[in-house]
């Protein structure tokens, strides 16, 4: 088995005429970190949900670790783990009450899972909090409490639905530390989705683009980056009446060259090497560069290259709202 | 793989402790059981000795008698017509205090309020996102539901001792042949009623998201489905229209199964249709809902 997840098809449609995900079609390695990247409402967790049983797909198949989502799905859930969106943990019971009610979940007998429990609860640090109410919990306690609840069972391949939602950005790098972590002890197949970029461009070997319910992009960041074409040089001069557009163009491997205000942006391959063959073409032409920056593209550009925007302004279900600011209320402990 | 990872193939795994789940946040709770017995308490309190209906029917509440009959007749007509008041009363209620009476139905009444919470808890369940959570392990999805039933069973069988403990000290007054077994029979008949009462809730609310439309199902039903049965008052005089509808409310049945093992003298004919009537009802609603439950948990 080389290949942890097979999507085919893929298709969910709501209420009759709302179609959330379109015949999507991926396969994630055995082994990968594999990011579904996408503005709010693209799909990612309408996905996710059909991945791990919750959904009935309307057509299309997914095999889930050698096992078809539909035709054997708790052949699925028992090779699968899940950390949803939500704090899912129970409020009232205590972090280890709630691992263990993970484990009774999977049927696992109580003197392996209360090993496995302690294990885990000693990889997310929290062995100091066990006996304490999860309702005492900072936002960040209760995602590394989710993590280890969704690996109690082993999983082959682990689902995590925007795993730092919510969270601060120390929290947020903190909980990266443990998915890594976790990775390495475990070596599962990981399956996330996420709308911060550099969450993918840490984590995931590849990531897919979704935006309205279709892939617009898959690959490695780097590569995507790289379709891009090339790094981003913007440059000022001190006489702004003057174009120097034709000039500039004429250097090699500049691909394009645009003028705003008195600002070109231009796009170059290998940005370092071209920019200062740029310059001495500027100053040939007798003017003197004023303001210079260098970027290498990132997943950033990449993301509003394919889906127009940076942040979507979604109307969303009353419930998913609900749900989100539940989250967000409870992260911010 | 799954079942390498030693992960049981037994099919009731994970019933347990998503039922304990429910119960630890009730016992864990002291504020919330003390509510939960109290309220029935205050009822118990206000019907059964507040409405005192058995003082109406004792002769002190007769017009005096009319001076011109003599003193000896006058006497008689006291004494018969106060006999007849409670004779009346007894043949009514079927007991000789109205707090007894009540009392019992209290017990159907704790059950129903009990139950009717039990589809609330599925809502929000599906609202913080738990059950979604659940819904991607391999427990039967029948599980998934049978534990909120059974969470509602246990409470209710719980309760309705708790208030039944209270009765007995308040003064319950017992039927004749009563023997402690006979309660065995009653916390049976609070096991079929509740098991059918909270599938229906349960099934009601199992695919829905939104708490108020829980709320207006509980508060459409639960004042008629107690008013229209023998919880509180005899349904033998109510209005014709209404008959229909308290034989076929099963809380009847709970009750009446129930003041026969307490207050009354058993009519076996009586009774066993009573538990057949209850069984049939928790049959058929548990089933309906593990059927619906396999279709509707997950979308």
């Amino acid at each position: 088995m080389t290949d942890a997840l097979v999507v085919k098809g893929l298709t969910k449609v709501f209420n009759k005429n709302l179609v959330a995900v379109d015949h999507i079609d991926f396969t994630v390695k055995e082994g990968e970190i594999f990011g579904f990247l996408g503005p709010n409402g693209a799909g990612k967790t309408t996905t996710i949900h059909m991945l791990t049983t919750v959904l009935k797909p309307k057509e299309g198949s997914a095999i889930v670790c050698g096992h078809d989502i539909s035709r054997e799905p708790n052949e699925v859930r028992s090779c699968i783990g899940v950390v949803p969106q939500e704090y899912t943990a129970d409020e009232d019971l205590t972090g280890l009450e709630n691992i263990l009610l993970c484990a009774d979940l999977y049927g696992i007998p109580r003197e392996v899972s209360k090993k496995r429990a302690e294990e885990l609860l000693e990889l997310v640090e929290l062995t100091k909090f066990e006996d304490k109410q999860v309702q005492t919990y900072s936002g960040g306690m209760r995602r590394r409490l989710e993590l280890a609840c969704g690996l109690i069972n082993r999983p082959h391949v682990f689902f995590l639905d925007e795993p730092t939602l919510g969270l601060d950005v120390q929290t947020r790098i903190a909980t990266w530390n443990y998915i890594r972590l976790l990775k390495k002890e475990y070596g599962m197949t990981i399956f996330m989705t996420t709308h911060y970029l550099e969450e993918a461009d840490m984590l995931c070997e590849r990531v897919a683009i979704i935006d309205h319910g279709k892939i617009v992009a898959l690959g490695a960041p780097d590569e995507l980056k790289e379709k891009l074409g090339g790094d981003i040089m913007t440059l000022n001069i001190q006489d702004v009446s003057s174009d120097i557009t034709d000039a500039i163009k004429k250097v090699p491997k500049v691909k394009e060259v645009k003028r705003q205000d008195g600002t070109y942006r231009i796009k170059v391959e290998d940005g370092e090497e071209t920019a200062p063959i740029i310059l001495d073409a500027v100053r040939a032409e007798g003017h003197r560069v004023t303001r210079l920056s260098l970027t290498k593209p990132t997943l950033d550009e990449v993301y509003l290259e394919y889906t127009g925007k940076r942040l979507r302004e979604e109307e969303e279900s009353r419930d998913a709202i609900f749900r989100q600011r539940a989250t967000l209320r409870r992260a911010r402990g | 793989m799954g079942k390498k990872n030693g992960v049981s193939r037994n099919p009731l795994h994970g019933l347990w402790a998503l039922t304990n789940r429910e119960l630890k946040k009730w016992y864990k709770n002291p504020y919330l059981l003390i509510l939960s017995i109290i309220q029935p308490l205050i009822w118990m309190g206000l019907f059964g000795r507040a409405m005192n209906l058995g003082a109406i029917f004792t002769g002190s509440q007769l017009p005096p008698l009319p001076s011109t009959i003599p003193q000896p007749i006058a006497q008689e007509l006291q004494a018969y017509f106060s006999n007849a008041t409670q004779t009346i009363f007894r043949d009514v209620f079927g007991t000789a205090d109205y707090f007894s009476y009540m009392s019992v139905g209290i017990v159907s009444f704790v059950v129903l309020f009990t139950t009717m919470f039990s589809g609330m808890s599925i809502v929000w369940d599906r609202r913080l996102g738990f059950l979604n959570k659940v819904l991607s392990t391999p427990v039967a999805r029948g599980s998934i539901l049978m534990s909120k039933v059974l969470n509602a069973v246990i409470r209710s069988i719980i309760q309705s001792a708790i208030v039944l403990g209270f009765a007995f000290a308040l003064g319950l007054q017992v039927g004749a042949d009563f023997t402690p077994l006979n309660l065995l029979g009653v916390f049976f008949a609070v096991f079929l009623i509740s098991m059918g009462l909270s599938s229906i809730f349960i099934a009601i609310a199992i695919r829905s998201t939104r708490w108020e439309t829980q709320m207006a199902v509980m508060n459409l039903l639960n004042l008629p489905l107690l008013f229209a049965s023998n919880a509180l008052f005899p349904t033998k005089l109510m209005p014709d229209w209404l008959q229909p509808v308290t034989r076929i409310n099963p809380i009847t049945y709970a009750t009446d199964a129930t003041r026969q093992l307490i207050l009354y003298t058993v009519d076996l004919q009586q009774l066993t249709y009573d538990f057949l009537f209850l069984g049939v009802f928790a049959a058929i609603f548990s089933t309906i809902g593990i059927l619906l439950s396999w279709r509707y948990l997950s979308r």
